[in-house]
């Protein structure tokens, strides 16, 4: 290596040309930073070739009118038709059912953490939301299986879904929201305080909406989350190919159990519809999740 | 590389420039009837949450326990699969080594990848690309589950081939690199790989976090001494954040080890009388994908209790896995405030 091309550059030549030992930490420094570099590239593969995969497989479906308006009641896997309307209202609904009963809970859990929670019990709190986050999806839908099936002996609805996924989806609402409310400035507390408001009010009408866009994050990260689990479903929730919104009675398809249904088929209208589904999932959660991200920007404390 | 001279600096253990207690106002609760209501249902939450932790726990041990009383051969040592008949015979030898040793996988992937992608976001990246690579790799964690295994299976699967043979050619001679017959892509090394994908978002967000904290008073004094842009990440910022790509990593293992869906769309299933083998491109089942398969014959409540015994294991690896996990982030945390 000559240090001749290096004059171009002064600090680059400055550093080389010092001693023998300080080109080989230059080396070093460019060989660190060139890996760096790829580490990030390799990274980026897989989101932009499984986004690819979808689209070029399954994109044309999503273009059909009747994707969205029709099930797939009476479609064989041999025949092209139908749509995904069933199992695109029933992840919603599911969804919705599930952060209905997760956010209540997280929220005031989180409030406990942040405003009450002192000493030994807030520890046992936070160490138990720690571990819910860490409880793995199949093991939330066997806990509510023992619980909803063998227990209760209840049929498999998918009302006993939506409470797997309700505990999946607390952790996540805990977690953000107690990182909001930690940011509101205490300043803001203390000059409620001070003009006679009392605690709960404070709370509800300050701390609250000051943090209000943050929670809001954090809410749709979650169901981002719990939308795309599979395990709770495939224990708990078969599938069906026709329209359904009774929770507590019968099946309800849904989009990753329309993938899980027809994964193994061979057939090239069954494939698409697989693909179809995948990307319409995908689609779904990555908006959730780029929505929440696009609100957090908007958040009055950061 | 000395630990002693970063990360240890006694200007972390002073507190916050105000000098209080984050949150004063803890008496302002006044005894009236709404702040009682109220605060009482903070509490009840956050005791509900516990509860639901320990309901998980004993529910599983208590529909567990009739099935592994029932068992006929050691559940801990035994290799054979056969929760139903009238003689269960159901060990977890088989689960146990195809859940470590995907997971063992995806950490070796994962963790150096992620922590380099982290070392760019926070390090590297031109300030105008740090938002956007860390929401890209964020992304990462969305992406579904069944869509990994479906994608890996029909997509990708077929580029690993020839790595799988590579690695069996030449270190074939060790009893992991053993050929199994396996297509590469219904292998315990594949889903291993596509394991690493999905836990290095995780992993890359908890070592991301620590790395934006390491005080710039350390990044400066590296700088200052002469020390290159590596040597300055080496001696300052890597001793700094350990801590946090062990638990980051730590996290990242206990999603792996109960990940479903693409492990179970992956790996190719054994017969009862396979061969033990040591090989990483052989099939099985890891806990969570055994589980799923035979979702559908949860009919005896023997059967049941014997998935769900599986279930338990799982859930208390996990448990132990996590809970490490935060205790090296909490004994930092003391640290640092």
């Amino acid at each position: 290596m000559s240090t001749l091309t290096h004059v171009g550059s002064d600090a680059t030549a400055a550093r080389l040309d010092l001693s023998g030992k300080s080109s080989g930490r230059a080396l070093k420094d460019r060989l660190a930073r060139v890996l760096v570099w790829s580490a990030f590239v390799v990274a980026c593969i897989p989101l932009v070739w499984i986004l690819a995969s979808t689209v070029i497989k399954g994109g044309h479906m999503l273009l059909s009118a009747d994707w969205w308006t029709l099930s797939q009641n009476g479609i064989t896997s041999r025949r092209v038709g139908g749509g995904a309307a069933h199992a695109i209202q029933g992840t919603l609904m599911q969804a919705l059912v599930t952060a209905a009963m997760s956010v209540p809970i997280g929220v005031l859990t989180a409030i406990y953490l942040v405003e009450y929670g002192r000493g030994r019990l807030a520890k046992v709190v936070s160490f138990m939301v720690d571990i819910l986050t860490g409880v793995p999806s199949i093991v939330a839908a066997l806990f509510i299986y023992a619980l909803w099936v063998t227990t209760f002996g209840f049929q498999r609805v998918p009302f006993a879904v939506t409470l797997a996924l309700t505990l999946l989806m607390i952790p996540t609402i805990v977690r953000s929201t107690e990182e909001m409310l930690k940011l509101v400035p205490n300043e803001l507390r203390e000059a409620s305080y001070a003009l006679g408001v009392p605690k709960w009010k404070t709370i509800v009408s300050i701390v609250l909406p000051t943090a209000f866009s943050g929670i809001v994050t954090g809410i749709l990260l979650g169901l981002a989350r719990v939308m795309g689990e599979t395990a709770p479903l495939i224990i708990l929730g078969p599938y069906t190919k026709s329209m359904a919104s009774n929770l507590f009675d019968g099946l309800m398809g849904t989009l990753p159990t329309m993938i899980n249904q027809d994964r193994d088929q061979a057939l090239e209208p069954a494939l698409d519809r697989v693909w179809g589904a995948s990307l319409t999932l995908i689609l779904i959660v990555f908006v959730l999740n780029l929505l929440g991200r696009f609100l957090g920007r908007f958040s009055k404390v950061s | 590389m000395s630990t002693s001279i970063t990360g240890h600096s006694a200007v972390d253990e002073l507190p916050g420039p105000d000098g209080r207690e984050p949150l004063a106002g803890d008496a302002a609760g006044t005894g009236r009837l709404a702040d009682r209501v109220f605060g009482g249902a903070a509490t009840g939450a956050g005791l509900l949450v516990v509860a639901l932790v320990a309901l998980v726990g004993t529910f599983l041990i208590i529909q567990a326990v009739p099935a592994l009383l029932n068992n006929n051969v050691n559940f801990l040592t035994s290799r054979e699969w056969v929760p139903g008949g009238a003689e269960p015979r159901f060990g977890i030898v088989d689960l146990l080594w195809a859940t470590v040793v995907s997971s063992v996988i995806a950490m070796l992937i994962a963790v150096p990848l992620g922590v380099a992608v982290a070392l760019f976001i926070t390090q590297y990246s031109p300030s105008w690309l740090a938002r956007p690579a860390a929401t890209v790799i964020d992304l990462l964690a969305a992406v579904p589950s069944i869509v990994y295994g479906f994608w890996g299976l029909n997509i990708a699967g077929q580029y690993v081939e020839p790595v799988a043979i590579f690695l069996q050619k030449t270190l074939g001679w060790l009893p992991f690199f053993e050929s199994a017959g396996i297509s590469a892509k219904s292998t315990l090394f594949f889903a291993g790989i596509i394991l690493a994908i999905m836990i290095l978002p995780i992993i890359t967000a908890i070592s991301r976090e620590v790395f934006a904290q390491v005080p710039s008073t350390h990044k400066e004094g590296a700088l200052a001494l002469g020390a290159t842009q590596w040597e300055m990440i080496r001696t300052a910022v890597l001793p700094f954040g350990k801590p946090g790509v062990i638990s980051g990593a730590m996290l990242g293992l206990g999603r792996a080890l109960g990940e479903t869906l693409a492990v179970m769309i992956l790996l190719s299933g054994l017969s009862d009388s396979a061969p033990w083998s040591w090989s990483i491109f052989n099939g099985g089942a890891t806990f969570a994908s055994k589980i799923a398969l035979n979702a559908g014959e949860f009919d005896t409540p023997q059967k049941t209790g014997a998935y769900i015994a599986a279930g338990l294991v799982l859930f208390i690896l996990t448990f132990i896995v996590n809970a490490i996990a935060r205790v090296i982030i909490e004994r930092r945390k003391a640290f640092i405030e």
